[in-house]
């Protein structure tokens, strides 16, 4: 091929089609450039804005989180591990940790038995009709409805909404503690001492609870009824039925949904930055975050958020190992 | 014989039946029971909120609604929230499905490396990006600014929505395509008008997630977007406002503000409750 014939081809990954001449157009080569062409400007924009925005960050994260830079000015110095040597001797890092990390056993282990729970008893709670071997409870779709609503409210009006409730004066809590004759457990700082990172818990397993169950719904629904007929016919009980066929059968969905409630436990942020007063409780992300835009640390911020991201893959490794099952067929 | 063991069984059903309501009807009030008493409080004065925090309203004053519209500009934070989602959402859609879409049906050099790209940022905790994100946009000029805001929203919604519509082109049959191509259309026309109309079930369902998400993101703008109060976004305002009342001590005001943010949330949510669970759990099944 001649070289200027093979320039021409070239340049016409950057015409659009219509403008192609006609020379390049009746080129055997065409179909493949035409694809070539179509492929590369398709994936020229998600992509640039991708690696600027995401990628890029992300990489510059780990050079950062090795310098001393303060993100007030635009130098800095190279100082290798010294950030991850404050850390390990950072007593808040460490209580910051401890909070995400208890966030992070007790949410996903909470929120998910609720949903299970409330979805068994959504799909096979109800009186049998007709000889059926399981039946939902009559009301579900509305059931559904009011348990969902939480998951689909911004995460700051569910922070406000429950920073009310947890006030010491007037707040629901307390006046509803002193209603029902228990004013000695009465708190005067919910949210300061140290019962804030159950307060936190609470509000992250309540709204999450109605997502699981809508999740949970649909995988149980999946499950044929001839196989609860059986088991019923050999005289399992309800306990029996769930822990035998319907957990293993809707296990791919309970690991991926615990995953998922893990990595919104590990994050929090909303939650603590709205409810939790100025030098309160703390979880990585908040701390993180005051470092690097209160503190003026950038560079140790960064570290904290590496930190973060190792424990977010160990978490996310740890589970696809621990909750590998013979995957079941139906 | 048989009728003995059906009764039982029937009771067995009853038993659990009463369990099982009182137990749903349980969380139904725990659910809903804080949303109920906001909307309720909102229409009642602040020193019956104090001495009473469970009465009923005595009346509907509507004092709390509008000093909220008035004080808090709640009116003025969704309309930020409008401008910015109308851009993002529309460049979330369009650049996700043009990636997913390439990635799913054509085989190219580098088509597995680009997918792992996008596809890996799931693990990525947004924070670790935070600090390196904020110079970036900085450095741009973009930082405080509506634009920013739209493009990040755009590059944080990616990694999911191509993960999610590339099993969804997947699963489209490819007949309809070859059909396409023999009859001499061009790819880009192939994409808009034979394979997104074809799409539709999975872009409204990843829509409605990322609607959601971008509309509810709190972190992003809180670094990102902090030039001027004015340009607050919805539930920076929301955060604004609970730290404005609690100097004021107007909580009937937070009460009502609050009450405005949800109540459009509410019926959009109701009206569409089937699509909008479906779009919400469909992510976490594949």
């Amino acid at each position: 091929m001649r070289l200027g014939h093979r320039l021409l081809l070239g340049a016409a990954l950057f015409l659009p089609p219509r403008l192609t001449p006609r020379r390049v157009r009746d080129s055997r080569h065409y179909r493949t450039i035409d694809q070539y062409r179509f492929i590369g400007w398709f994936l020229a924009a998600p992509l640039v804005v991708y690696l600027v925005f995401v990628v890029s960050p992300f990489v510059q994260a780990f050079f950062y989180s090795m310098t001393d830079w303060t993100g007030y000015t635009a130098e800095y110095t190279f100082t290798g591990t010294a950030n991850y040597e404050r850390m390990w001797n950072d007593d808040k890092f460490w209580e910051a940790l401890r909070h995400s990390l208890l966030l992070l056993v007790f949410a996903p282990l909470i929120t998910l038995s609720l949903g299970l729970f409330f979805a068994f008893m959504l799909n096979a709670g109800g009186r049998r009709r007709g000889g059926q071997a399981v039946a939902g409870v009559a009301g579900t779709r509305l059931y559904k409805i009011f348990y969902f609503f939480p998951q689909v409210l911004s995460i700051a009006i569910i922070a406000v909404i429950w920073a009310r409730i947890y006030s010491p004066r007037s707040g629901v809590l307390n006046e509803g503690l002193s209603a029902v004759g228990l004013d000695s457990l009465r708190q005067n700082d919910w949210l300061g001492g140290r019962f804030a990172v159950w307060c936190i818990l609470a509000v992250l397993c309540w709204s999450f609870v109605g997502f699981y169950v809508v999740l949970f719904s649909a995988a149980m629904s999946a499950i044929p009824h001839e196989i609860y007929e059986a088991s019923l016919l050999d005289g399992a009980t309800r306990p029996v039925t769930f822990f035998r066929i319907t957990l293993p059968l809707s296990w791919g969905t309970v690991r991926t949904g615990w995953i998922y409630m893990g990595i919104q436990a590990l994050d929090c942020f909303a939650l603590v930055s709205i409810m939790v007063p100025e030098h309160g409780m703390d979880v990585l992300p908040s701390y993180l975050y005051d470092k690097a835009f209160r503190d003026g640390q950038a560079g140790y911020a960064t570290a904290i958020g590496v930190a973060l991201f190792a424990v977010t893959l160990l978490f996310a490794g740890l589970m696809m190992r621990l909750a590998r099952r013979e995957r079941i067929e139906l | 014989m048989s009728r003995t063991r059906g009764d039982t069984r029937r009771t067995e059903g009853g038993v659990l039946n009463v369990f099982a309501h009182s137990f749903l009807v349980l969380w139904t009030v725990l659910a809903a029971g804080p949303l109920i008493w906001v909307l309720l409080a909102a229409f009642r004065p602040h020193a019956d909120i104090v001495s009473d925090p469970f009465g009923l309203p005595g009346g509907l004053h509507w004092e709390n609604f509008t000093n909220a519209w008035t004080t808090a500009d709640i009116g003025r934070y969704t309309l930020n929230s409008l401008i910015i989602l109308s851009g993002s959402l529309t460049g979330t859609m369009l650049l996700g499905a043009m990636a997913a879409y390439v990635i799913a049906r054509y085989e190219f050099r580098g088509n597995r490396a680009v997918h792992l790209l996008f596809t890996g940022g799931l693990m990525f905790p947004v924070f670790l990006a935070l600090v390196p994100l904020f110079f970036v946009l900085d450095n741009f000029g973009l930082l405080n600014t509506r634009q920013g805001l739209i493009l990040v929203y755009i590059a944080y919604s990616l990694p999911f929505t191509v993960f999610f519509l590339v099993s969804f082109f997947r699963t489209l049959p490819g007949a309809v395509q070859e059909a396409a191509v023999l009859d001499g259309a061009s790819h880009s026309r192939i994409f808009f008008q034979i394979m997104m109309p074809m799409a539709r079930p999975g872009l409204i369902s990843i829509g409605i997630f990322n609607f959601l998400g971008q509309w509810n993101q709190f972190v992003l703008p809180k670094v990102l977007n902090i030039g001027s109060p004015e340009d607050a976004v919805l539930p920076q305002g929301l955060a604004a406002l609970m730290v404005q009342q609690r100097y004021e001590g107007d909580w009937g005001a937070l009460y009502a503000g609050v009450s405005m943010a949800i109540i459009p949330v509410l019926v959009v949510y109701v009206t569409f409750q089937r699509q909008v669970q479906t779009g919400l759990t469909a992510g976490a099944v594949r």
